[in-house]
């Protein structure tokens, strides 16, 4: 068998290992699944209540930002795994047995791509309820959605990566929370980018969560007729732009967390 | 025989700790070796060396033949390691534990199972074997870690301090376990800071102290090396210890040592009977009040004393051995719970 192979393999080992906590956890998923609901039903009456962009149904424009914002806050948990795994003794069994090094991290991102379908799950079908719908085609609808966990799965080799540089759970959660708010929030995702000072907008208009909320948009067949439309070639070409972006991050970020987990684990 | 595992001149420091100081160490196949030191006497760091999940500054050691720098991950294929702390998924199930071990040393679907079932019940787990370990004791972990390390049937097992911090039942326990593999013709090496472990389950003992290897035999060779037996006297009053300490010198072939804090006058001598008989005899002369009296044989603690001037537990028993600190059990905290 080739190495990437015996990669997958104990990655898959590892994910099972990984699901079967969730399973011994069961509040782990109740939050999961609570905590979109909240999400989107705060934002649709109480942003949505308030906020009138002229020409757009807000709700509509609205759940895409919290399909993305979700998803990116989800890839903190493989940070928080990261860490816990370090901190634990069982990584001294996983560093002890002939597997392959990076399968660790293959497994806990495969498997927080679980937690991440779920939410997505919910957020849809709360949604749904408050009035949000999809107005194109079901190839398209589950391209918005692949397009989510996808750049969420990228995120998540990210938060990996800082959860073996520094692991603690605490550390990470407060990290996470200052990077990935601005990131979330000086975006297209909740408001429209365009009215915001000169600095702020040319960074949110080069914000792959932009681009990513606007491609989500797209597919879904959330983007109104009325809303003032950005030249910036990233949201011109918001999927493809995201789609560059993952790539660019996994080509990155693998590499790198792959020799920090080997740093860490040889200390 | 050959040796199985061959270490010279393993060196590694962190920052100004010398944690190994060029040790040597052979293990002939088939042998149980006892790496016996205190905390901080570069145990953990030689096994971690040993089993390839440490570089060392400089030296050494190849396990079966095989390199461990050059080629860990041959090596990895070879051994079974057992750690200070538990090193076992807590969520998961003894047989599921059991059973990724197996998976990852890339056994089959149906040989891990068989394998898994087969080593919780001959760690008498298998009553436990489909409870999550969060529920086991730290005996039951311990006996769990130790069969994680067998899965593979390992040439060559590594077992990090085994009992520490196992209460007196769950030692003994372990130690039944330990005996029963090393007939099995198992290659071990141990390290422990408990002597009597060492005595007990070792053929070949290596007293290791700030990073290197400062004697090495049998126990009973050890012992040899520190003379006789002993004879312990307690006195009642601190003002007789000079007196008692003469009386002993009297019949004593070593030195006699003193321990003003116990009141207790320790001498070696050859012939324990009769020297005790005369020592006793001269005590009552002086007329000192003698609350405890005892003739004992060497243990490797006097072992230790003798060879490094100093006594074997310095530490504190929770510090680990290259200076880092035991893995924290952190609660499980659900990080969307924070963020949202």
């Amino acid at each position: 068998m080739s190495s990437i192979t015996h990669a997958l393999g104990d990655g898959a080992v590892v994910a099972k290992r990984n699901l079967i906590k969730i399973k011994r956890v069961p509040e782990i998923l109740i939050w999961t699944l609570l905590s979109p609901i909240m999400f989107v039903l705060m934002f649709a009456y109480v942003f949505g209540s308030s906020i009138e962009i002229p020409g757009v149904d807000y709700r509509e424009f609205l759940m895409a930002g919290i399909f993305t914002q979700t998803v990116i806050f989800g890839s903190t948990f493989t940070g928080v795994g990261m860490a816990e795994d370090m901190t634990k003794g069982v990584i001294d069994r996983f560093r002890s047995l002939p597997m392959t090094r990076s399968s660790v991290l293959i497994g806990r991102t495969a498997s927080d791509i679980l937690y991440n379908l779920i939410s997505i799950v919910m957020m849809t079908l709360t949604g749904l309820v408050v009035g949000w719908r999809i107005h194109t085609s079901v190839p398209e609808a589950l391209g918005g959605f692949l397009l989510l966990l996808v750049f969420a799965y990228s995120f998540s080799w990210i938060m990996a990566y800082i959860g073996l540089l520094v692991p603690s759970v605490e550390v990470i959660n407060n990290a996470s929370f200052m990077v990935i708010f601005p990131l979330t929030f000086i975006a297209d995702t909740f408001v429209p980018s365009q009215n915001l000072p000169t600095v702020l907008r040319v960074f949110a208009e080069w914000n792959p969560v932009s681009a990513l909320a606007r491609g989500v948009r797209q597919l879904f067949g959330n983007l109104p007729e009325g809303l003032p439309v950005s030249q910036a070639w990233s949201l011109q070409h918001p999927v493809l732009y995201t789609l560059i972006w993952v790539v660019v991050i996994l080509a990155i970020f693998i590499p790198l967390s792959t020799r920090q987990y080997k740093r860490a684990a040889s200390r | 025989m050959g040796n199985i595992i061959e270490a010279s001149g393993l060196t590694k420091r962190y920052g100004d700790v010398v944690a190994l100081d060029g040790l040597d160490l052979t293990v002939p196949e088939g042998t149980v070796l006892g790496l016996l030191g205190p905390n901080g006497a570069g145990k953990t760091t030689a096994v971690r060396v040993l089993t390839t999940l440490l570089q060392p500054d400089g030296g050494t050691a190849t396990v079966a033949g095989i390199d461990v720098i050059d080629d860990p991950e041959e090596v990895r294929k070879l051994i079974g390691l057992s750690g200070q702390y538990a090193a076992v998924d807590e969520y998961l199930t003894g047989y599921e534990n059991l059973d990724m071990v197996g998976r990852l040393y890339r056994m089959g679907k149906r040989p891990s199972q068989v394998r898994a079932r087969e080593l919780l019940e001959q760690f008498d787990l298998s009553d436990a074997g489909d409870r999550p370990v969060k529920t086991y004791s730290g005996g039951m972990r311990r006996r769990l870690d130790l069969a994680a390390a067998l899965v593979a049937k390992p040439k060559v097992l590594f077992l990090d301090e085994p009992t520490t911090g196992l209460d007196p039942g769950s030692r003994t326990t372990m130690w039944d376990v330990i005996r029963g593999l090393v007939r099995g013709g198992t290659t071990l090496l141990m390290t422990t800071q408990y002597l009597e472990e060492a005595d007990r389950l070792a053929d070949d003992i290596v007293v290791i102290d700030r990073g290197k290897a400062i004697a090495r035999g049998r126990s009973d060779e050890l012992k040899a090396q520190v003379g006789g037996e002993r004879i312990e006297v307690v006195v009642a009053a601190e003002a007789d210890m000079p007196v008692a300490r003469e009386a002993l010198a009297a019949v004593a072939v070593g030195e006699v040592l003193v321990d003003d804090h116990n009141r207790k006058v320790t001498a070696p001598v050859t012939d324990g009977p009769s020297s005790l008989m005369a020592a006793l005899r001269r005590l009552d002369e002086e007329r000192i009040a003698v609350l405890d009296v005892g003739l004992r044989r060497p243990t490797l603690d006097d072992v230790f004393l003798t060879l490094t001037g100093h006594a074997a537990e310095r530490a504190a028993p929770d510090t680990a051995d290259d200076g880092k600190t035991k893995p924290k059990t952190q609660t499980t905290q659900n990080a969307k719970e924070l963020v949202r």
